[in-house]
């Protein structure tokens, strides 16, 4: 079971979901952080890391003296990641995408696989519980090949979940497709509304299953809950502000060890999921 | 002509609330939302749209079934097994690098170019803005980004406006480095938590280096006072300047869901008070 946290907008409190649901649950659960540009989640659980390896991108790295600079691996990168000018040829690997499509078409076989890092897994235990993310090197801008190396991890028959990154483009898709169901954790706001509609747009596109967590749910307005309503999109958790949440947060304790009468409410949505997926696949 | 690029790292430290307030403080300006996945300003700026323009980037392969023959070169070549079992194209794992129409010996791929979103030039209470809608799902958000930033230049120099207020895509990503380049100064808000800090660093470490120039200030600082100063003495080592803090304040929220900048709403409230401040010593670093 692979359950994706995700939000639209930054900042709502999906780390706080994905933590305490991953500990509140413990053993036979792995917590993958996917958000590789800002990984927060170990701030929270304090894994040790056993393993840590350095994540490559392939990109073309060319023997000038095979090239006759026919130039056939410019005409076919659609990403200005290699280009023959005047006498030489000039890759650019910031820019490439990895298609391999240089290699396969050079016909004097010149270009071969290079790397470039795109940042790091670290993978280790917090108590029982199973850890892994990735952190993108800052300067790159490629992160969906690292959200899917960290995704590897997942092992089949274990409750997995998911923590994404904000937004809904490229690095969202990559940390919710495929998953078996999607928490969209919210604040009744305007911006949080917002962006909610459009993290169920991208979920939808997927067809994933999925519900709500409202955090922060005595701040703002109605507007959310008459969404859900409406969109009939089953709210499964409210958080209210409680301003001693937000001093342990600060600090990076977990909800569940401040008020331990939280742990039933997180195992309750997980149940609470399962229903839902169940529901979905019958 | 300058442009101010809010960033944060981490997301929901109150980035386009900071924006929107700064829109009631600095008199001329052109105001341009690059968060262009999850664009929220305009939700407060309440803009009239004067232009829109599609925006296209990148293609998309299509199998052409009809001339197709199964042979599988595509699926051997394609690096993110977009190619499904029955031979239609995924085109969320697409990632349009057109290998398979270079390769494909029956010609049977189409390769059309997308329309991944829009971007529009508005008019708002407090002046001109450019802002974008990425399609959902979609992907180049870095090169919408350059798009509307360069809109924003534009615009500032046809109304003479000598300067552009910025916002910022959570992140140190692509939309991130995009939203960066040639900026003249990025300003960090974040919050004194764990991770508020973690996600600072990385943030302030990508604007070195692109090396423009860093400012920070803390949100929501009273949450944890003794984080708060430690950010600020992390910001002084590094050099960066260092704008003030603002304490935690529902007049946030309450602005948001009025739809109006916290000035608006209430202008002698605690937070307007601290960011008056942080705009008077961010307007005497700009300039200087």
């Amino acid at each position: 079971m692979i359950i994706s946290i995700a939000s639209g907008k930054g900042g709502t409190g999906k780390t706080t979901v994905a933590t305490n649901l991953a500990v509140s649950l413990g053993k036979g659960v792995q917590l993958l952080d996917c958000d590789v540009e800002e990984p927060n989640a170990h701030l929270f659980v304090n894994p040790v890391f056993e393993k840590t390896e350095v994540f490559t991108a392939a990109v073309p790295e060319v023997d000038e003296e095979k090239c006759n600079l026919c130039g056939k691996c410019g005409e076919i990168c659609q990403f200005k990641a290699i280009v023959v000018i005047g006498n030489t040829v000039l890759p650019f690997p910031e820019l490439c995408h990895s298609c391999g499509g240089c290699m396969a078409v050079c016909p004097e076989k010149a270009i071969r696989e290079g790397e470039r890092v795109l940042g790091i897994t670290e993978a280790g235990h917090s108590g029982d519980l199973e850890f892994v993310h990735g952190r993108l090197r800052v300067g790159e801008a490629m992160s969906p090949p690292l959200i899917r190396k960290v995704r590897s991890f997942a092992k089949p028959g274990a409750i997995t979940i998911i923590d994404a990154p904000p937004g809904t483009s490229c690095p969202v898709i990559a940390s919710i497709k495929g998953a078996d169901f999607v928490l969209l954790v919210t604040e009744p706001t305007p911006f949080g509304l917002h962006d909610l509609k459009l993290a169920v747009g991208a979920v939808r596109i997927l067809g994933i299953p999925c519900g709500l967590v409202i955090n922060r749910s005595d701040m703002g307005d109605d507007r959310v809950r008459e969404y859900a309503e409406d969109e009939a999109l089953p709210i499964l958790m409210e958080i209210p502000f409680d301003r001693s949440i937000a001093e342990a947060y600060s600090r990076g304790q977990m909800i569940v060890d401040m008020m331990p009468e939280w742990r039933e409410k997180f195992l309750q949505l997980y149940d609470g999921m399962v229903e839902l997926v169940k529901a979905a696949n019958r | 002509m300058k442009e101010l690029v809010i960033i944060s790292g981490k997301g929901g430290t109150g980035k386009t609330s900071l924006i929107a307030a700064f829109s009631s403080l600095a008199e001329d300006k052109v105001l341009c939302d690059a968060d262009v996945d999850a664009a929220d300003l305009h939700l407060i700026m309440n803009p009239t749209t004067k232009e829109r323009h599609d925006f296209q980037s990148g293609h998309e392969a299509i199998i052409n079934a009809d001339k197709c023959t199964q042979c599988g070169v595509c699926r051997d070549l394609c690096r993110w097994n977009a190619v499904r079992e029955d031979f239609t194209i995924d085109s969320l794992d697409c990632e349009g690098c057109g290998v398979c129409v270079y390769f494909c010996p029956e010609k049977a791929i189409d390769f059309p170019i997308k329309t991944c979103g829009e971007w529009y030039i508005s008019e708002t209470r407090f002046g001109p803005m450019v802002h974008a809608r990425l399609g959902i799902a979609e992907e180049n958000s870095g090169k919408l980004v350059s798009q509307v930033r360069q809109e924003a230049k534009k615009l500032a120099e046809a109304k003479g406006i000598e300067l552009i207020l910025t916002d910022g895509p959570p992140g140190v990503g692509c939309p991130v480095i995009a939203s960066l380049g040639g900026a003249n100064a990025a300003l960090i808000v974040t919050e004194p938590t764990v991770s508020g800090r973690h996600d600072m660093e990385r943030a302030a470490q990508l604007a070195d280096f692109f090396r423009v120039p860093v400012m920070v200030c803390v949100n929501k600082a009273d949450i944890n006072p003794e984080a708060a100063s430690d950010i600020r003495r992390f910001s002084e080592e590094k050099s960066y300047a260092f704008l003030g803090t603002i304490p935690f304040d529902p007049v946030f929220t309450k602005a948001m869901v009025a739809a109006q900048t916290v000035f608006e709403y209430d202008q002698r409230s605690e937070a307007a008070g601290a960011i008056s401040k942080i705009w008077n010593a961010l307007k005497a670093k700009m300039e200087s």
